[in-house]
């Protein structure tokens, strides 16, 4: 039984992120993904600079060969920052939609599934935060909790978790009424068995392919924040705070906002292409009959 | 204290059920079961029979308490099972189980067909000896490579076989078969039905078998209940028993039978069920009904016995010398 | 010469071949039975003779609709538009999603006299509400005003059958009208559409998988098994002395009155999908009588007395119950 199982369970998802892989923008968007999360991971290795280390006599430098993207104000290497600042943007936006996406199952099965009370109770909390816009939640958020990386995704995991929860509250309550959860409750079966063999495993799929999507979001809001000065502190490299200080330099030296920028909107394309090519191979039932 | 003949004994059953009252609209109830009782004998087959919102379903699930009745008690085995502790009615639940109406979504569609039929003993804790989940699919008529295949790869009717297989797994004594060919093909349907005889005899079942198929529940059952919106209108004591209620009367003049010899000419019944949310004072069924009296239309009659074991709830039943209409 | 003949008709989506040559035909004032499991290609005639087989991305590849000796196959679009909804009408199985929910339901029936035969909006209300009182619906000038919601299925699929009739069609095709429906109420569906044909003179193609629904109402039956004909006779000649094994087997999977215990064994195997017919006879690894030649050979067509049928064994009345 076990041994079926865990052999039946990774053969179906790789058969999905696969799958998604084989389309053209997929394969595209997945490489620009993992091209970059690679370069962040082995930063220190791929480039001679330090993201940290002034050098005040190569200050605003155009793009040119010892310095492929030129440098900021400081001298700093464009490129070391934004592999570095990468590091920021795709661990604090990963990381919070993960803790997001966990909570919010959390809350919406359980609203979903036990109904009553707690569903109301937790429908209206979620609805109240789902009527103002995200990056009103994280603002306030932050400001409550102080700038900084841990304030960031404090604020991006409160800001999205209504969404997976109504999601995820909408998904299990349809799958509450399919005969095979009938079948489990008169086998004997108990709400934990119900709840982790049959509602998460039917609903999850959609729930983590918004989770992707949002992901996406998430670089901007992350962005944002850090552009407000609210993000990662300096000289902590991040994409909107690089953006922000080139914004002062737009004419002097555009590179300055470009480069981040460029490097925030690929990646959040890119994103929304893979998690598009992913809801392309999502059901699982396409697979033919065999007789 | 097990009753000898008996393996359920269904007493006074009533379910309500309430909308729940909204900001504009005022609280419903709804009677899906009105005090029904009966009983099945050990190895026999009881059909219970009627058409959409006769509470037939509502009662299956009663019986296996997937639902809480609002009065009366199931007795299984001479154990009252609202009685049970939770921990007791999960072991009840390996003597009765549920064979579902639809193949399609009986069956997790992310379990594959060992994990379907392998669920039961990892809900009850049992340990799976080996070859089990083959000789169980060999015994519903499947070959053992079907067992790594998706519900989704498989036909209406292995499916269904699959689902009897999963209720077969524990080894129960009482099979509750809800339509369980209802969304089949005729050819797959009486596949079905030939496996559960077979079934039935090999392995001593009792089986209380729903269905809207008079016709079927006559050629398949040895005792028949007719309900309609709720309650037993008439139970008959063998398949061939002529029927008295005006209503069982009805259902067996809509059988179209396969024999061009035998054409009805004329509708028997007119009307449609009414809804099950305010009930007449009366006989539920007066309105559609040639017999009706003004009493009918008063007083609700209940079961009354005719003959051994046959009861009809009816002041006018049909008598022996009375033709059938043609 | 029938009003709608359907000859040596095949019908193909890509590569595949869904139908092949089906023929039958069907008269004013008589009712046709196509009959056959899920699978055999029931529905996708309809869709043929509706001419919507572009819906689901099908074309004919041969053959002939002909309909009062018009070819419907070599009209286009805006021609055959002519003929569906006005001379031929088209009864859904699922009468639920065959109304608008939004539109009151006489407005529903209306439109299509209007949009056909070119009735004022008051000449086509009191139509309206003549046919609905001729279908037995009671009240009919209040249920003119009720929504789809307000009724119960019966009288939805009443309202489906008096959009049909409201074009006043030659021809009505019906797909499956009754299977939604509670037993007393196909009973009475049934009925009211067989008064029709015999009252109105009408043709009827009644698309079932039911042999007691083909038994009390056809007058003849053509028997479809994944996408060929099997068999075409006259409704009592076809219960009485079925000549194709398919036939045989099907009649027999219903229970009847006094029948012993084990004698419903069904048909082992199921339909083949299309992409997996077997070659030769499509039924002949379901059949209890193929020969090796069955498995080769496609089957031609044998006339019968009245009829035809496709089988290299045709049964005969004395190999019944055998």
């Amino acid at each position: 039984m076990t041994a079926a199982a865990s052999s039946a369970r990774p053969a179906l998802r790789d058969h999905l992120v696969a799958r998604a892989f084989r389309t053209k923008t997929g394969a595209i968007a997945g490489g620009w993904l993992v091209l970059l999360a690679l370069a962040a991971i082995f930063a220190h290795v791929l480039t001679p600079y330090e993201y940290d280390v002034q050098q005040l006599s190569a200050a605003y430098s155009p793009p040119s060969l010892s310095h492929w993207l030129g440098t900021d104000e400081f001298g700093r290497d464009l490129l070391t920052r934004i592999l570095y600042g990468a590091r920021i943007s795709l661990s604090v936006s990963v990381i919070s939609i993960g803790l997001s996406v966990l909570a919010g199952m959390v809350l919406g099965a359980a609203a979903g599934y036990f109904g009553g009370r707690l569903d109301r109770m937790i429908t209206t909390v979620i609805d109240l935060s789902w009527s103002f816009p995200e990056i009103l939640v994280a603002l306030i958020l932050v400001a409550i909790i102080g700038p900084g990386v841990t304030g960031t995704m404090v604020a991006i995991t409160v800001a999205y978790l209504a969404q997976f929860a109504r999601l995820t509250r909408a998904q299990v309550m349809a799958i509450k009424s399919e005969t095979f959860i009938e079948a489990a409750s008169g086998l004997g079966a108990s709400h934990r068995h119900i709840l982790f063999r049959h509602l998460l495993p039917n609903a999850i799929t959609p729930v983590l392919v918004s989770g992707m999507l949002a992901t996406g979001d998430a670089i901007i809001l992350e962005a944002t924040l850090g552009f407000f000065g609210l993000g990662a502190q300096p000289p902590t490299p991040s994409w909107g705070a690089m953006m922000s200080s080139g914004t002062a330099l737009l004419f002097k030296a555009p590179w300055i906002i470009i480069f981040p920028g460029l490097a925030a909107a690929i990646t959040v394309v890119s994103i929304n292409l893979f998690g598009d090519a992913l809801i392309a191979g999502l059901d699982v039932r396409s697979r033919p009959r065999t007789e | 204290m097990a009753d000898a003949t008996n393996l359920l004994v269904i007493d006074r059953l009533t379910k309500r059920f309430d909308s729940g009252a909204g900001l504009f609209a005022p609280r419903r109830s709804m009677t899906a079961v009105r005090d029904v009782s009966l009983a099945v004998s050990r190895g026999s087959v009881v059909g219970v029979v009627g058409e959409s919102g006769c509470g037939k379903s509502t009662l299956a699930r009663l019986v296996l308490r997937l639902l809480e009745p609002t009065q009366g008690t199931v007795h299984f085995d001479g154990i009252d099972l609202g009685k049970l502790a939770p921990r007791d009615l999960r072991k009840a639940r390996r003597r009765m189980q549920m064979v579902f109406q639809d193949p399609y979504s009986s069956l997790d569609p992310r379990f594959t067909i060992e994990q379907v039929v392998g669920e039961p003993f990892t809900v009850q804790g049992e340990v799976l000896a080996p070859g089990r989940i083959a000789e169980l699919l060999d015994q519903v008529g499947l070959a053992g490579e079907i067992a790594r295949s998706y519900p989704h790869q498989l036909s209406g009717g292995q499916r269904q076989r699959v689902g009897v297989a999963r209720a077969l797994a524990l080894r129960p004594d009482l099979l509750v078969l809800d339509e369980p060919t209802a969304s089949l093909d005729v050819s797959i349907q009486a596949q079905i039905i030939k496996l559960l005889q077979d079934l039935k005899r090999d392995l001593g079942l009792t089986y209380l078998f729903i269905s809207h198929d008079l016709g079927l529940v006559r050629y398949f059952c040895d005792r028949i209940i007719v309900m309609y919106l709720g309650a037993v209108v008439e139970e008959l004591p063998s398949p061939s028993t002529e029927p008295r209620h005006p209503y069982t009367r009805a259902l067996l003049d809509s059988t179209f039978s396969p024999d061009p010899g035998k054409r009805r000419h004329l509708a028997s019944l007119t009307g449609e069920i009414p809804s099950a949310f305010n009930l007449p004072k009366g006989c539920a069924f007066a309105a559609r009904c040639s017999r009706a009296s003004s009493r009918c239309l008063s007083e609700r009659p209940s079961l009354t016995m005719h003959a051994s074991g046959h009861r009809a709830a009816c002041f006018h039943p049909i008598a022996d010398d009375e033709k059938e209409p043609s | 010469m029938g009003l709608l003949e359907v000859d040596r008709l095949s019908v193909g989506i890509g590569r595949l071949t869904l139908l092949e040559e089906i023929a039958f035909e069907v008269d004013r004032g008589e009712i046709l039975g196509l009959v056959g499991e899920s699978g055999s290609g029931k529905s996708l005639t309809a869709l043929a003779i509706a001419g919507l087989l572009p819906l689901i991305g099908a074309r004919v590849t041969a053959g002939a609709i002909r309909f009062d000796n018009t070819d419907l196959t070599r009209l286009d679009e805006s021609r055959l538009r002519k003929f569906r909804g006005r001379r031929i009408a088209f009864i859904t199985q699922n009468p639920m999603t065959a109304l608008d929910p939004l539109q009151p339901i006489g407005e529903q029936v209306d439109v299509v006299a209007r949009l056909h035969l070119g009735l004022t909006a008051d000449v086509a209300r009191s139509r309206t509400i003549e046919i609905l009182t001729q279908l037995r619906i009671p009240e009919a000038a209040t249920i003119y005003r009720q929504y789809p919601h307000q009724l119960s299925g019966g009288m939805k699929q009443r309202v489906v059958i008096a959009m049909a009739l409201a074009g006043e069609p030659d021809l009505i095709v019906a797909d499956e009208p009754t299977t939604a429906l509670d037993v007393t109420v196909q009973a009475q569906i049934i009925h009211l559409l067989t008064s029709l044909v015999r009252e109105r003179g009408l043709a009827l193609v009644l698309i079932t998988h039911d042999m007691g629904v083909v038994a009390q109402c056809c007058d003849r039956v053509a028997v479809l098994y994944a996408g060929r004909l099997a068999e075409q006779q006259g409704v009592n000649a076809l219960f009485a002395t079925p000549a194709h094994p398919y036939t045989h087997a099907l009649i027999d999977c219903i229970p009847k009155d006094g029948m012993a215990r084990d004698s419903l064994t069904g048909i082992a195997g199921s339909v083949p999908s299309v992409a997996h017919f077997p070659p030769g006879c499509r039924f002949h690894p379901r059949c209890i009588g193929r020969q090796s030649v069955c498995e080769t050979n496609v089957p031609g067509a044998t006339a019968l007395p009245g009829g035809v049928v496709s089988c290299h064994f045709p049964l005969n009345g004395d190999q019944r119950h055998g």
